[in-house]
């Protein structure tokens, strides 16, 4: 279970996250919707450990885990993954020896055997096949002269590889073709289980017929100014956000 | 004896009382005193045994030297050198042959596992009776060593298998007595004695290296190698090597080395020279770690090395890859003299530098040949109050028609105490010819750091995974277990370069 409380942050000594609470049991997907600029992807940064990004008052707890006292990686060990907004390309490193490095450094974080280059490559391909994805991914250069929705679906091959207990999908849709989003939706429905939770920030309630979520959090100016079930998303998609300003 | 010498000879004299040994009947002892001067160059030449002729040349280099400054163009900067406060000539005891690992000195056996040489090799390599008899185990392609440690090849391995082929392997000394007609007749002939101001020290009292010849038609069917160590006080290490391609022969040499810690500054001016003749290749790669000094930039060794190729032969094929890590101060521009019609030199480097160490390096491509070709890819990488020089040259002489040369330079910045330059010098003489330069300068960006952190990295390794995918075009030009040993190095050396 991911649980915030009271959580504030700043960014270049500019308050952005104003006092988050917010509680995803495990099982559950919450979905994160706000205007621009609102705070959506600090919090993502926030939770994943960027630095810059400031804490300046409360606390994140995932599974009774002080997660703010960790580094990125050791974070990343525990199962918090992100799925970035702008996802980073890394020139000259293969996708595959990225993903191969990256898991099995989780791996060894957590006490647990390394994979071997051919038992990796059996299961990259396995994901590989459920994502309908080409094994050309595997070899080119990490989100190297990719297209923006090819940078979003390798974000979500990563997830899928990772197997992470607390995904962040940080706008993974935005830039997606209809199919597209539809593999990306089938990516966090695979992870479905009772120990996984998920964030899912988005712009648009398209993705969430994919992904139902549990819950549905509206974030404004560094708060979370109403909360409620999937209904909200389809009422926010007809009355935009000024309703709900009004309201809060 | 010159003016000069003789000056120095008095100097000496005075301010060391010990100074006058009498070389001729004394070359049982294993060092030769501190200082250089005419007898140290005999005393070396004799311990060797060496002809008359080589004595001589030795000699002539010797005054040469006498003659020369110390070259101060390159950016980099060190306190001077002071050549009499070094010894010129040191051996590892020598026992006869041990019978088993069990027999070789433990401090060695711990060099050679840092090193990563496989068992079976190590024991070649410290000479173990009938250790070298039977190829390695395991099917991958053997490795033959010729094992430098200071002055002196203490072994040289899979001699038989490549005498199978009339390939010659062996250390330049023994070369000078087995091959005396060969060896006179290369040595030099590629950089002269009087080429630069650390060729000729080196021409004088160069101590050992490795000598190879592959005859005509002959592709060697195994990569020959050299690991290099300095382990004595205050060693001066000058090594020599020559390698021969003859017509159509095929051959890839690796060179590593590597050194462990220490407090004074030790000079290393080696000179390599590689001859392809008509349709020859020779693929030179080298990973060199040796020991940069430590944090605040002290007791590094001080690189200074000449290494050229000329590629005389028609459609000959010269490659240098190097993997600069270590040393304190790096001077190095391997070269090729593109004689040959269609003849084709290449430059693939990665220079690292971290912490207080300098490096000055690239390379020369002279086109004289018609259609001769060049490539350079050059990828220097600096971090911590690392400064890293990219100096090239390449000319193009008025024979050159249609001559081509693609140079690419990147540079890596880590840290923002670090410098990176491009000195590229271009000289085209023929209006045929052409020749293209491309530059980028770079930083590892915080994103990218974060990136991976955030899928399980620790930053020490996304730095390694960053600057190794940086020189990928670099090290996919080594052979495979070497391409290994140097992303690890990589690595290594940045050590604490961030955070
Ligand atoms: N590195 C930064 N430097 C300065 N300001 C920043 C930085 N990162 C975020 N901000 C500011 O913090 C605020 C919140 O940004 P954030 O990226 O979290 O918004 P968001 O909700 O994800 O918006 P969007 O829907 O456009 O992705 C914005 O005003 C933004 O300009
Ligand atoms: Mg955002």
């Amino acid at each position: 279970m991911l649980k915030i409380e009271g959580l504030t942050a700043e960014v270049e000594g500019k308050p952005i996250l104003k006092g988050i609470d917010l509680e995803v049991p495990d099982g559950e997907i919450h979905a994160i919707m706000g205007p621009n600029g609102s705070g959506k992807s600090t919090l993502s940064y926030v939770l994943a450990g960027r630095d810059g990004y400031e804490v300046t008052g409360g606390t994140a707890h995932f599974n009774g885990v002080d997660l703010l006292g960790l580094e990125p990686e050791e974070r990343a060990a525990i199962g918090v993954f992100l799925a970035f907004q702008y996802p980073v390309e890394l020139p000259g490193v293969g996708n595959a020896n990225f993903l191969r490095t990256a898991l099995n450094a989780q791996r060894r974080a957590r006490g647990e055997g390394e994979l071997d280059a051919m038992q990796f490559l059996k299961a990259a391909r396995a994901r590989l096949k459920e994502l309908q994805m080409s094994e050309e991914m595997l070899k080119r250069g990490v989100n190297v002269g990719f297209s923006g929705g090819e940078k979003k679906r390798n974000e979500v091959l990563q997830m899928a590889l990772l197997r992470p207990k607390l995904a962040i999908l940080d706008e993974t849709d935005s830039g997606l073709d209809i199919d597209a989003l539809k593999i990306v939706a089938d990516g966090v429905n695979a992870l479905r289980a009772p120990e996984f939770s998920s964030l899912v920030i988005t712009h648009y309630q398209r993705l969430l017929d994919y992904i139902v979520p549990d819950r549905v959090h509206v974030l404004m100016a560094g708060r979370i100014v109403k909360s409620g079930g999937p209904e909200l998303a389809k009422e926010l998609e007809a009355t935009g956000y000024a309703s709900v300003q009004a309201a809060a | 004896m010159p003016a000069v010498a003789e000056t120095l000879d008095t100097v000496q004299s005075v301010t060391e009382g010990t100074y006058k040994w009498g070389f001729s009947t004394d070359i049982e002892m294993d060092f030769a005193p501190k200082g250089l001067n005419e007898d140290i160059v005999r005393f070396i030449s004799a311990k060797k045994n060496e002809p008359q002729w080589l004595l001589d040349w030795r000699l002539k280099a010797y005054a040469t030297w006498l003659k020369m400054d110390e070259p101060t163009w390159p950016s980099v900067k060190y306190p001077k050198i002071d050549f009499q406060d070094a010894y010129y000539y040191a051996a590892p005891k020598v026992k006869s042959g041990p019978k088993s690992l069990d027999e070789v000195d433990p401090e060695l056996l711990k060099t050679y596992a840092k090193l990563g040489i496989p068992l079976k090799e190590q024991a070649i390599l410290a000479g173990v009776e009938g250790a070298g008899d039977s190829p390695s185990e395991g099917g991958r392609m053997p490795i033959a060593v010729d094992a430098v440690f200071d002055s002196v090849s203490v072994a040289t391995s899979y001699k038989a298998r490549l005498a199978k082929d009339g390939i010659i392997f062996c250390a330049i000394s023994e070369a000078v007595h087995e091959y005396p007609e060969l060896v006179r007749q290369y040595l030099g002939s590629v950089v002269p004695q009087g080429d630069n101001y650390y060729a000729a020290l080196n021409s004088a009292v160069f101590t050992d290296g490795s000598f190879v010849y592959i005859p005509k038609g002959v592709r060697c069917p195994m990569e020959l190698s050299t690991y290099f160590r300095i382990n004595a006080k205050s060693t001066g290490q000058f090594e020599r090597t020559l390698i021969i391609a003859d017509e159509g022969a095929v051959v890839s040499y690796l060179e590593g080395c590597t050194a462990p810690m220490r407090d004074e500054n030790q000079l290393h001016a080696a000179v390599v020279e590689l001859v392809a003749m008509d349709d020859a290749q020779i693929k030179y790669s080298t990973v060199q770690n040796w020991y940069p000094g430590d944090a605040e930039g002290r007791g590094g060794i001080y690189n200074f090395v000449t290494k050229r190729a000329q590629c005389r032969g028609a459609r000959s094929k010269v490659s240098w890859t190097q993997v600069e890590t270590g040393s304190a101060i790096t001077w190095k521009y391997p070269s090729c003299v593109l004689l040959g019609d269609d003849s084709v030199g290449e430059f693939y480097s990665v220079a690292i530098t971290n912490n207080h160490q300098q490096a000055d390096t690239g390379t020369k491509m002279i086109h004289v040949g018609k259609r001769t070709t060049s490539t350079i890819v050059s990828k220097g990488i600096s971090a911590g109050k690392g400064q890293n020089t990219y100096r090239g040259l390449v000319r193009v002489a008025p024979s050159a028609s249609g001559a081509r040369n693609h140079t690419q330079c990147d540079s890596l910045l880590i840290g923002d105490q670090c410098g990176a330059h491009t000195v590229p010098y271009i000289e085209n003489r023929n209006m045929t010819a052409k020749v293209e330069h491309e530059a980028t300068t770079s930083r590892i960006a915080e994103d990218q750091l974060f990136y991976c952190r955030q899928r399980g990295l620790s930053e020490e390794d996304a730095v390694g995974l960053i600057v190794n995918g940086f020189c990928r075009e670099v090290l996919k030009e080594l052979p495979m277990e070497f391409a290994v040993e140097a992303q690890k190095l990589l690595q290594i050396s940045l050590e604490g370069s961030v955070g």
